[in-house]
């Protein structure tokens, strides 16, 4: 048996609301499967399961606000990945509900699944107080009324959405100016070269493959990370935890205010055409508030990107527990000296905010080093 | 179809690109992204989106010039869209 919890989608998050089960008990779900909802101070959050099994129990019912860690179900492994088995309406019903036996016809049981009445509520008509099919029905009104006051709406006011993201982005920022040590570290990239090659290739593609400049940028840092494992990972138990996936969170800015950085998960392992069109999907989820659990859980740097509001250079912060950030200014003109000859040139600004605990700063700049170099070859990327 | 249609139409696209904008107060000549918090996915997004409701078949070498209600109209048209 394992035990399906509460997520903690943050290194601020404390707790957070269950807001609707899409999966029931009985159901055959597979790891990656999206099986419940969870209001989160970053949006409605979608939350997978990480194991195959059949969900055996919900142990914690919609609209209820629990802490990080709880157990919300439960999933037999080894449970057959089969049909549901229904019992005939002859059979009656006894699987516990919660501490208690209930006894219901398995007509009561379904149609009350199927109208989300809590069988606990329902006073039985039948011998030994046995509910039956119209015992739900009768209840149904009530428990329609008592769902339209109970369950959370679904979607929460922008203004408090926005507060509590406010303070959960203070509670981040804080906790990393009060425990990372950070240094900084800044270069200048030749762009020239990739922004040439990308808009030969842009050339020779519709719109609707058209790539972004800045997916170069994260794929020059997924694999500048490759070399430098050091700046991938996060600082835990007073010590660096190496992670071997790369996923490059990826700064995302809210229209209501706000930011969320989901994961673009094994960005180091995508080619540029899969590398666009996932973090499409993961731009327009994030501003429409559709975002996946290991979205938001499974990142190991970040990445942000503030030249479009013509930054020049970023000094991030980062974000706990991870142990470093990469920032990229916007591209601007510049004149270059080569081999004695001006030459007009694109150019951007790359920094490094990095944890001193897990990497010095000759690290640091032998990985901006990589990230320019990496930037010379984009047909490589 | 006509130049109301059209920029109709547009501000219908964009309004779903940037749900909560303003559309009543965006000025025709001026760039979106100068009086929209627009970055590039929403340019992309957007230029994607006139594409499929146009069934405009935008080339590539046109894709910088959306860049106002104006702009928009004008290379619609010369796409001739219908």
């Amino acid at each position: 048996m394992a035990e399906f919890k509460m997520p903690k989608l943050g290194a601020d998050m404390t707790a957070g609301t269950l807001i609707e089960w899409l999966k029931e008990p009985g159901d055959s779900v597979k790891r990656g499967d999206i099986i419940a909802e969870v209001d989160t101070d970053k949006g409605i959050i979608e939350v997978e399961v990480f194991v195959d099994g059949v969900l055996e129990k919900l142990l914690i019912e919609a609209g209820a606000e629990v802490p990080v860690g709880t157990a919300l179900a439960i999933i037999n492994e080894n449970g057959k990945l089969a049909e549901k088995v229904e019992p005939t309406d002859a059979q009656e019903s006894e699987r516990p509900i919660g501490e208690e036996r209930l006894r219901v016809s398995p007509s009561a049981r379904k149609l009350a699944e199927k109208l989300g009445v809590d069988l606990r509520t329902v006073t039985g008509s039948g011998k030994g107080g046995r509910i039956q099919r119209k015992d739900v029905e009768l209840a149904t009104q009530e428990v329609q009324l008592e769902k339209v006051e109970a369950k959370p709406e679904k979607t929460k006011s922008e203004t408090e959405r926005f507060s509590r993201m406010r303070r959960s982005i203070a509670a981040a920022m804080a906790r990393s100016k009060r425990e990372i040590p950070h240094y900084y570290l800044g270069t200048t990239v030749d762009m020239t070269r990739a922004l040439e090659w990308l808009e030969e290739e842009n050339s020779k593609r519709s719109i609707k493959n058209r790539i972004l400049y800045s997916v170069l940028l994260l794929k020059a840092v997924a694999l500048a990370l490759q070399e430098m494992p050091e700046f991938n990972g996060t600082w835990e138990n007073d010590e660096l935890q190496l992670v071997k996936n790369i996923n490059i969170g990826t700064a995302i800015s809210l229209r209501q205010g706000g930011l969320v950085a989901p994961a673009l998960h094994d960005t180091n392992e995508r080619g540029l055409d899969d590398l666009m069109k996932n973090l499409r999907d993961l731009v327009n989820r994030t501003r429409a508030g559709t975002l996946r659990s290991s979205e938001l859980s499974d990142s190991t740097i970040t990445v942000t990107n503030l030249g479009e509001q013509s930054v020049e250079t970023v000094f991030g912060v980062i974000y706990p527990p991870q142990v470093a950030l990469v920032g990229f200014g916007k591209i601007y003109e510049d004149v270059s000296v080569i081999e004695g000859k001006m030459k007009a040139c694109q150019k951007i600004n790359a920094s490094l905010a990095a944890d001193h605990r897990a990497s010095d700063g000759h690290r640091g700049a032998k990985f901006l080093a990589s990230i320019e170099r990496l930037l010379q070859e984009p047909e490589k990327l | 179809m006509n130049r109301e249609e059209l920029e109709s139409r547009v501000l219908k696209t964009l309004g779903e690109i940037a749900p909560e904008a303003d559309l009543t107060a965006i000025k025709p000549n001026v760039s979106f992204r100068d009086q929209m918090d627009l970055d590039s996915m929403d340019y992309l997004n957007f230029v994607i989106a006139l594409d499929e409701d146009f069934g405009a078949e935008i080339p590539e070498s046109e894709y910088t010039k959306f860049t106002s209600l104006d702009a928009c109209v004008e290379q619609l048209q010369r796409l001739e869209v219908t």
